[in-house]
């Protein structure tokens, strides 16, 4: 069963969501604060980091840009719906995904589940590493290369790069992507997939405003290529 | 929390323009100068009329005073040896008629049938029987007489008068039956009169152009405050409550301008007051709800393990937790409910639209909800309509609507989704009782129950309220009916 760290600084929601997540299986470290979550960290080595947004000193935001300067580790934000600004920010500092407060544990682990879920490999019989102009995508392996230099890819960027390169020049609708890569519903929120798709073109993109690999179709959704 | 505090006036953006003012063809202004013009005319005219009579008739009388007196000196000058000798009875007329003051005359004399004049013709037509009648009475003492007679467009004035012989016994005067006549054209007089009557006239109409200007500048004192308190009250209208007229001076207009700063002053205060309770009141139902929600986080996230326990408890305490588990997830319904409105009632809520297949995205919402079964609902939705929409929003309202049917109404409940023109048009439709007139126009209102008895529906109460929202929110419409056949159907349209 993976391993959450939660950070949370209200005790009844931390200590709640802790009994919750425990009597489902799962291992459970958490910490009241962002600073004392990022000590926990390394000793802790947890699978996925359920981080609430509004903390006091360090806030969710810096906690989430903290762990991706040198961590791909997944991360889904506790927020509350309203806090509309929050969670773009956060989305743009880069966590997967995202849950609104209150939620069952049920939901909370089913996202959790989503996330970590590695993505099937749709054709076994094709080679292990696709290569997409200077873009090499090992789909077995999860590494993903640009002009021979590894690329270090969140989860959800990932997942969206490989479910896209999987059927190149296909329209995938915004919809279509947030019920395939992120398993929330048709209604969910599509800034889900914008945030994740301006992440990945800052990576995989030579001049990430004149996108190649990853391009938009007004009103239709996203494609991979034509390159 | 952030909250966005409303805008102040509903239409703020809405910058109307100055409203125009119409063209009145018989407004103030005309009025007023025509009243002006009026006035002007009225005295300008009495004025020459008054004038115009004393004048002609100083003028004419001087000239017929001067013409009696001076042919009455030449008659008594005059020695006539009767009978009349008509010879030199015309040298004597011809003398006369040379004399004439103020101008010639034409001499006439009548004695008996004997005519002699100092023109070709022996007698005038203009002289009058009645003058004549008057100068030859014989009964009475004879005096002269004088007439202003108008002849084919020309005035004359004609003078009689008998010539007399003093009685030396009794000194009066007897007529002799000889009668002179004269005549003077008054046309230079009646000249000098028509002169008048152009100076008049020439002064007249300057006159009345010179009113024109204290009529407009009239008219422009009374229409200047007019207009300003037409603009100011538009501008109030549309929700500037701090809109004030310049009131200057102390007649009656400007009285009616401060009365309007003062009324308006009021107004913003009241409004003023009302628009901070009515914030106070948002604000706190919206930091409640917030406040509501961290402890609900963590009852919520504990309802599973209460649930699966509650098997190997006592009944009583099992009983317990059941509810307390039930309960958690209804307020916790009821407190999202709660967020959303007061979202809406800040004016934060945000919509993200994305342009999407619309019956796909009514058939995600019925697939999400298990609404699959014919028998509970009915789809009709036309493919391949693409409308631009928030999905998340799209699918609330889709999903209060179907609900609400499932609960209130009966099954089977019909969802026809098609366009009309550039409108998305959604209707939800169901086979109940449909909805008791009297509670139809509540039906969107929060927490409305539509039976007092009924405490609590299964519902939050507010998910009509926040559907509506929601409809406004996409620039749309939702209205509530029923059915001819029975059963009750909401409207949903918003453009495409």
């Amino acid at each position: 069963m993976p391993r959450v760290l939660l950070i949370e600084d209200d005790p009844s929601v931390r200590e709640g969501v802790e009994l919750g997540l425990r009597r489902r299986g799962h291992e459970v470290r958490t910490a009241p604060t962002g600073e004392a979550g990022l000590a926990a960290l390394g000793e802790f080595r947890p699978d996925l980091l359920l981080l609430d947004l509004m903390l006091p000193g360090m806030n969710g935001v810096q906690v989430c840009r903290r762990v991706r300067e040198d961590s791909q580790l997944p991360i889904i934000m506790l927020t509350a719906r309203g806090d509309d600004f929050d969670v773009v920010v956060g989305l743009e500092a880069g966590a997967d995904d995202y849950i609104v407060k209150p939620a069952r544990t049920e939901v909370i682990e089913a996202r959790i589940r989503a996330v970590l879920r590695r993505i099937e490999d749709p054709g076994s019989g094709r080679s292990a590493v696709e290569v997409h102009g200077e873009l090499a995508v090992d789909r077995a392996g999860l590494t993903v290369a640009k002009a021979g230099e590894r690329i270090a890819l969140a989860p959800s960027e990932m997942k969206l790069l490989l479910h896209l390169s999987a059927a190149p020049e296909q329209v995938f609708s915004r919809q279509q992507l947030l019920e395939h890569v992120w398993e929330h519903s048709y209604h969910g929120d599509a800034r889900l997939v914008d945030a994740c798709v301006r992440r990945l073109r800052n990576k995989i993109e030579d001049v990430p405003g004149e996108p190649r690999y990853i391009q938009t179709l007004r009103g239709f959704g996203y494609r991979f290529g034509p390159l | 929390m952030r909250t966005r505090t409303g805008k102040g006036a509903p239409s703020g953006r809405r910058r109307g323009r100055a409203p125009r003012l119409r063209p009145h063809p018989f407004g103030l202004r005309t009025r007023l100068v025509l009243a002006f013009l009026l006035v002007a005319a009225v005295g300008c005219g009495t004025t020459a009329a008054l004038t115009y009579r004393a004048a002609r008739n100083a003028i004419l009388e001087q000239a017929q005073n001067t013409a009696v007196s001076a042919f009455r000196e030449q008659v008594d000058a005059l020695y006539v040896s009767l009978p009349v000798d008509p010879e030199s009875l015309r040298t004597d007329l011809l003398r006369i008629a040379r004399q004439g003051k103020p101008r010639p005359w034409r001499v006439y004399a009548e004695y008996g049938t004997v005519r002699v004049s100092s023109t070709d013709r022996p007698t005038s037509t203009v002289i009058t029987p009645e003058l004549r009648a008057r100068a030859q009475a014989r009964d009475a003492t004879p005096h002269a007489g004088f007439q202003r007679v108008v002849k084919n467009g020309t005035p004359y004035l004609t003078i009689a008068v008998p010539a007399v012989f003093l009685t030396h016994v009794e000194g009066t005067a007897r007529p002799t039956g000889l009668v002179l006549y004269a005549v003077m054209e008054l046309n230079e007089e009646e000249a000098g009169i028509e002169a008048m009557v152009t100076a008049a006239r020439d002064g007249a109409l300057p006159a009345l152009a010179v009113a024109l200007v204290p009529a407009l500048l009239a008219a422009r004192g009374v229409l200047r405050p007019v207009r300003e308190l037409r603009h100011a009250a538009h501008s109030m209208g549309r929700g500037r409550l701090d809109t004030r007229i310049h009131a200057k001076g102390s007649d009656e207009l400007a009285d009616l301008a401060r009365t309007f700063n003062e009324s308006a002053a009021a107004l913003e205060r009241s409004v003023a007051e009302l628009r901070s309770a009515e914030a106070r009141a948002r604000r706190f139902a919206s930091d409640v709800s917030h406040e509501l929600r961290t402890p609900l986080t963590g009852m919520l996230a504990v309802t599973e393990v209460l649930d699966e326990d509650a098997g190997s408890l006592d009944s009583d305490t099992a009983r317990a937790v059941r509810l307390i588990s039930a309960e958690t997830g209804k307020l916790a319904v009821l407190v999202e409910d709660l967020m959303e409105i007061s979202r809406f009632d800040a004016r934060a809520a945000e919509l993200h639209t994305d342009e999407v297949d619309a019956a796909d995205c009514v058939r995600k919402t019925l697939q999400h909800r298990r609404w699959t079964d014919p028998a509970q609902v009915v789809p009709h939705l036309t493919e391949g309509i693409r409308a631009r929409l928030d999905p998340r929003r799209f699918d609330v309202v889709v999903a209060n609507l179907v609900g609400n049917a499932l609960r209130h109404g009966e099954a089977p409940v019909t969802v026809r989704l098609y366009a009309e023109g550039d409108v998305l048009v959604t209707e939800v439709s169901d086979r109940g009782p449909g909805i008791d007139p009297e509670v139809l126009p509540h039906v969107f209102d929060r927490f409305y129950k539509a039976d007092r008895a009924r405490t609590r529906s299964e519902g939050s109460g507010l998910g009509l309220a926040i559907t509506l929202e929601n409809v406004r929110l996409h620039g749309g419409t939702v209205t509530a009916a029923n059915l001819p056949g029975g059963g009750a159907v909401f409207t949903v349209r918003t453009p495409l």
